[in-house]
């Protein structure tokens, strides 16, 4: 009797366990289960298109009969990883060309739609007056960057290391949007994101200039994937990206126009 | 003991499961291991030792050593009282008590990170106290990595460890009591020593919880190889840029796992 009762309460340790072991990160995996049916269509994009881009797929639903667009936003990374493990998307923008590159074999020709400069990311009123890239260096203050592997890390990387400076950060988050956060909840004194992520990142945060000479130009391409179950519907959703009504919509969330070359 | 053998006995010779059963079970089966056949199928045996020798999974590996077993210490020191508490004491409100030190186990550990912040962030309720006071910050930190793990572990050793105090024979403490032993000595002479199998499975579980955190790590204390990367933070982040590393590194947890749970299968499914 007692015996069994231990065992029970192991039994649904064990299993409560494996449920957590199960649980983390699921946010990204969501939708393995449908393929994209004719009324919907998956697009995986870039962490720091987040809010313009959520704003165009509304455009998009309402000029096409409600369609419906559902975003996975995420490290561009994370996404070409996705699409290389077959995740069923339709469109994939990244935030640089590298992540692009990674999947060529798996998407039709891309196109750049936008560009983003980089800007140091501090807590309102910026308390510890950060001016300028060099500051990051002093000691006493806390830097969060993205990780190499993420685009915005890599970013931050050359624009620092171009500038001469050497930040130790106290992490390096899996995507820009982490970085932002851990400023705005005070955590972090410090980041380097994208300019567009300080206008989008609320009340809590300011930016911080980084000087055009020491700024990196950040290209985003995008491309509709190969295997979309819906290539009129992924490649409209690039067309209203591209158009000019799409253009302004990137502009108002602060992109600037992708480099012409 | 010998009971529970009679016992299983009986339940092994009775008439064969229902036919529906088999194919069920068989399916259970199959879902179950073939991700883990799936995951062996993909790893790339001839690099594994290189993969596994890199700097950077050596650090994790020495990390999540150092951040699991600091989990269980401080699971260990925190939960034993309060296991010991929740099965002797019927102080008011203990179902409460018991449902609020449990629900880290259901909760997710993405929520669990958040709400760690919120109390031992750097503007949290009690971090900006601690901040003040003494200076220190936790997130960002391998301490805070120890502090996420065992937030979310500890319940494992407490629930186990509770059950076992509730199970054990309470007249062997009652005799040590009429011989003059005070609670102090009671405890550690007697109770530990008739809880000791408990203990060990909840250490033990605690440990592979600990283990294998990963959402209230990277939410609490981010992501850093050698200070804050574990583990499974490691596995997640090669997973984007490096399946090969990823898999190794997978390779390496499961056989952990699978190493613990084989420790204590004789425990939960005595053969015998």
């Amino acid at each position: 009797m007692l015996r069994s009762r231990i065992r029970l309460t192991a039994a649904l340790a064990v299993a409560a366990l494996v449920l957590a072991a199960c649980g983390g990160r699921d946010d990204n995996s969501g939708g393995s289960s449908s393929a994209a049916s004719p009324s919907e269509i998956k697009v995986f994009a870039a962490a720091s298109l987040t809010a313009a881009f959520t704003k165009l797929g509304e455009d998009y639903s309402a000029a096409n009969g409600g369609t419906k667009v559902t975003f996975n936003f995420a490290g561009s990374q994370a996404l070409a990883t996705q699409i290389q493990q077959a995740a069923p998307a339709d469109v994939f923008a990244s935030a640089d060309i590298t992540n692009m590159d990674k999947v060529k074999d798996l998407v039709n020709t891309p196109q750049n739609f936008a560009s983003n400069l980089l800007a140091i990311v501090v807590e309102k009123g910026n308390p510890k007056d950060v001016k300028g890239l060099e500051d990051l260096a002093k000691p006493d203050l806390k830097v969060v960057l993205a990780a190499e592997e993420v685009p915005a890390g890599k970013y931050a990387k050359q624009i620092l290391d171009e500038a001469g400076v050497s930040v130790t950060p106290v992490s390096q988050e899996d995507n820009v949007k982490a970085v932002v956060t851990k400023v705005s909840l005070g955590e972090a004194d410090a980041g380097i994101v994208y300019v567009t992520d300080v206008s989008a990142g609320g009340n809590k945060i300011e930016g911080v200039d980084i000087p055009e000479e020491q700024n990196v130009v950040a290209t985003y391409p995008i491309a509709t994937v190969k295997a979309s179950k819906a290539p009129d519907k992924a490649q409209a959703f690039m067309d209203l990206v591209l158009s000019a009504e799409g253009q302004q919509v990137l502009k108002e969330y602060g992109f600037l126009p992708p480099p012409t070359t | 003991m010998t009971t529970t053998a009679r016992r299983r006995r009986a339940a092994t010779s009775r008439a064969g499961a229902p036919v529906g059963f088999v194919l069920l079970a068989a399916l259970a089966v199959g879902f179950l291991a073939i991700p883990l056949i799936g995951l062996l199928g993909r790893t790339p045996w001839g690099t594994l030792g290189a993969e596994l020798a890199t700097p950077r999974v050596l650090l994790a590996l020495r990390l999540s050593l150092i951040c699991s077993l600091g989990a269980v210490a401080v699971s260990v020191l925190l939960g034993v009282p309060l296991a010991f508490l929740l099965a002797r004491v019927a102080f008011p409100g203990r179902n409460i008590v018991r449902a609020l030190t449990t629900l880290p186990m259901v909760l997710p550990p993405v929520v669990g990170g958040v709400a760690l912040l919120l109390a031992f962030g750097r503007r949290g309720l009690v971090g900006q106290w601690l901040d003040r006071a003494f200076g220190i910050t936790l997130p960002f930190t391998t301490a805070g990595a120890i502090l996420a793990e065992a937030f979310v572990a500890m319940p494992f050793l407490v629930i186990t460890v509770e059950a076992g105090l509730r199970a054990m024979d309470r007249r062997f403490e009652d005799a040590a009591a009429t011989l003059g032993a005070g609670r102090w000595l009671t405890f550690r002479r007697v109770t530990l020593p008739l809880i000791a199998p408990s203990l060990g499975a909840g250490i033990a579980l605690c440990w592979a919880r600990a283990l294998g955190e990963f959402g209230a790590t990277i939410t609490f204390a981010g992501n850093l190889p050698g200070v804050t990367q574990t583990m499974p933070l490691a596995v997640y982040i090669a997973l984007e840029t490096d399946l090969e590393a990823a898999i190794a590194l997978s390779l390496v947890l499961l056989v952990i796992s699978l190493a613990l749970l084989i420790a204590l299968r004789d425990r939960w499914f005595p053969t015998a």
